[in-house]
């Protein structure tokens, strides 16, 4: 599936739960249901800090593809993490950085993007895009 | 007396708004309050009627405006009962009236090696400004410890005192735990060696009669916007004998006497604090807040605001399996916890979803929140016009959050 139909995928599933402590349900599901983060790579170096939550990402290639591997302290962080990374992980570097990120919108959930909630997820975007970045250079390189 | 409760809450339209479809629930006043509609009209009527910059012109306006920003000044003064007028300079707030202190009165009084006691229940507000000298002059910091309970250690405040010491900041209620820190006697207790105490008020002058001279503080620095009046004004009260020894902070107009390449003079007190055109129209807001508090009483707020705090706490504890952090028997105003294994930014979130605005996280506090190890904490704070029926809410809220976490 392409970046555009996981978030298309992700915006169906949400749509059918009108009730907003159904979509939060949902959100602490995935978040508890992310794949265990490896303590190794818990290092500040991997800490994405933000005001009110921790965001841990590491990022590695594997066969021309980006892979990802994230954590948060707080559950509903950690669940729209799980959302970024079903979206963005196991892409080559160019698909990330294209990527129009319109579900997050569309299932309500602008409100955890906004620089001004400092949850760490903003900023873990810009991480991502920057590992994208990072790669498909080295790659060039090569 | 009955507590005019109903007729407070119809001042203040804010609170009949609802939240994400759900009415609203505001326990975010250690952050800031509302404001009642009395305040907002005397600011309305400063633009509608007699807006002009104040002590500048000869014209009638300005006139009136000076007058009405001085009238605030008494208002302040009277509020807290300081001796003379001279002593209350209106700033942008607690952070800035610190921050003044720590720029003038470490300018004059502090010198390198010297040391600044502070607490570690401080707010950043009163730890930066002096770290930011320490960096400037090389000055010391030494922190009070915090005991378990959220109080302050007092033997080892009375180690800390030292020969070097130049100045005592601390807070008088704290901003995450409600501990009322015993500033009598810290204020006693470092005069008896000569050394001034600055107290940061933010989270006192709207919860607790507050009397400068009786306290005998040196300086008490406090926010408008937490007592019911606008954003962006502030006070810092300072004894007379130190505001005249200390330099000027900030240059500009209004706080000069004459101006020459030469030589400038510099007005006198309060002015000399004043660079630039004060916020008056937020002056003259806050006078009107002090006067809405005063004529329903202070007193009788914190004892309508104890009621509610221990209502909240019994409520809260009911709920079991949860954490409180700060159980001082001297406190107010707020509650700080968290339930057992649930982040406080989740609890927040779902709170938010059903209109209930809490304060999460660590509070512009983070030494504290180490000191009990820690990320944050859910912070309920109370106001005049908060409610049991609130708590109640905000109780049911704390139990749906739990079935969330299944």
């Amino acid at each position: 599936m392409t970046i555009k139909e996981l978030q298309d995928e992700i915006v169906e599933e949400f749509s059918m739960l009108t009730d907003w402590m159904d979509r939060y349900s949902l959100l602490i599901e995935l978040g508890n249901e992310l794949v265990d983060f490896e303590e190794a790579h818990r290092v500040d170096q991997n800490l994405i800090e933000g005001c009110q939550s921790k965001v841990w990402l590491h990022a590695w290639l594997e066969e021309g593809n980006i892979r990802f591997m994230a954590d948060s302290d707080a559950i509903i962080v950690k669940g729209i993490v799980a959302l970024l990374i079903r979206v963005l992980d196991n892409r080559p570097p160019d698909e990330i950085l294209n990527a129009d990120l319109f579900f997050v919108d569309k299932i309500g959930l602008k409100e955890h993007l906004s620089p001004t909630r400092s949850n760490g997820l903003v900023a873990m975007i810009k991480q991502m895009r920057m590992y994208a970045l990072a790669y498909k250079t080295k790659m060039e390189k090569n | 007396m009955n507590y005019p409760i109903d007729k407070i809450r119809g001042d203040f339209p804010i609170l009949s708004r609802s939240v994400n479809g759900r009415p609203l629930v505001y326990f975010d006043n250690g952050a800031t309050t509302h404001t009642p509609e009395p305040v907002v009209r005397a600011m309305d009527e400063v633009y509608a009627d007699y807006n002009s910059n104040i002590h500048r012109g000869v014209h009638t306006l300005s006139n009136i405006c000076t007058e009405a920003f001085e009238a605030a000044r008494e208002k302040v003064r009277a509020f807290i009962n300081a001796g003379s007028l001279h002593e209350v300079i209106f700033t942008r707030g607690t952070t800035e009236s610190i921050n003044l202190v720590a720029n003038a009165f470490g300018e004059a009084f502090i010198q390198e090696g010297d040391e600044v006691v502070v607490s570690g229940l401080e707010h950043h507000s009163n730890i930066v400004p002096w770290q930011l000298l320490q960096s400037r002059k090389g000055i010391v910091l030494k922190v009070i410890p915090v005991m378990d309970d959220g109080t302050l250690n007092m033997d080892a405040f009375y180690g800390l005192l030292s020969e070097k010491t130049r100045l005592v900041a601390v807070a008088h209620i704290s901003n995450v735990l409600g501990t009322i820190n015993p500033i009598q006697e810290i204020i006693k207790a470092s005069h008896e060696r000569d050394i001034p105490v600055l107290i940061d008020g933010a989270q006192a002058i709207q919860h607790t009669p507050v009397d400068v001279q009786a306290l005998d503080c040196d300086f008490y620095a406090f926010s408008g916007h937490k007592l019911y009046g606008p954003t962006g004004i502030g006070v810092l009260y300072g004894k007379e004998k130190w505001l005249s020894a200390m330099p000027p902070w900030q240059g500009g107009g209004e706080m000069i006497q004459n101006v020459s390449f030469e030589k400038t003079t510099f007005n006198e007190l309060p002015y000399k604090f004043e660079a630039g055109t004060p916020d008056f129209v937020g002056a003259i807001g806050l006078g009107a807040a002090i006067d809405y508090v005063s004529d329903i009483g202070l007193k009788h707020i914190a004892n309508y605001e104890q009621e509610l705090f221990n209502y909240a706490f019994s409520r809260l504890s009911d709920l079991g399996k949860i954490t409180f952090y700060g159980t001082a028997p001297q406190r107010t105003s707020l509650i700080s916890f968290l339930l057992d294994g649930i982040h406080p930014f989740d609890a927040g979130t779902l709170l938010d979803k059903m209109g209930i605005a809490v304060r999460t996280g660590h509070h512009c506090a983070q030494p504290l929140m180490k000191r009990f190890g820690i990320p944050g904490t859910i912070r309920a704070s109370f106001g005049m016009y908060n409610t049991t029926h609130e708590v109640d809410a905000l109780v049911a809220g704390l139990v749906k959050v739990r079935q969330l976490f299944g």
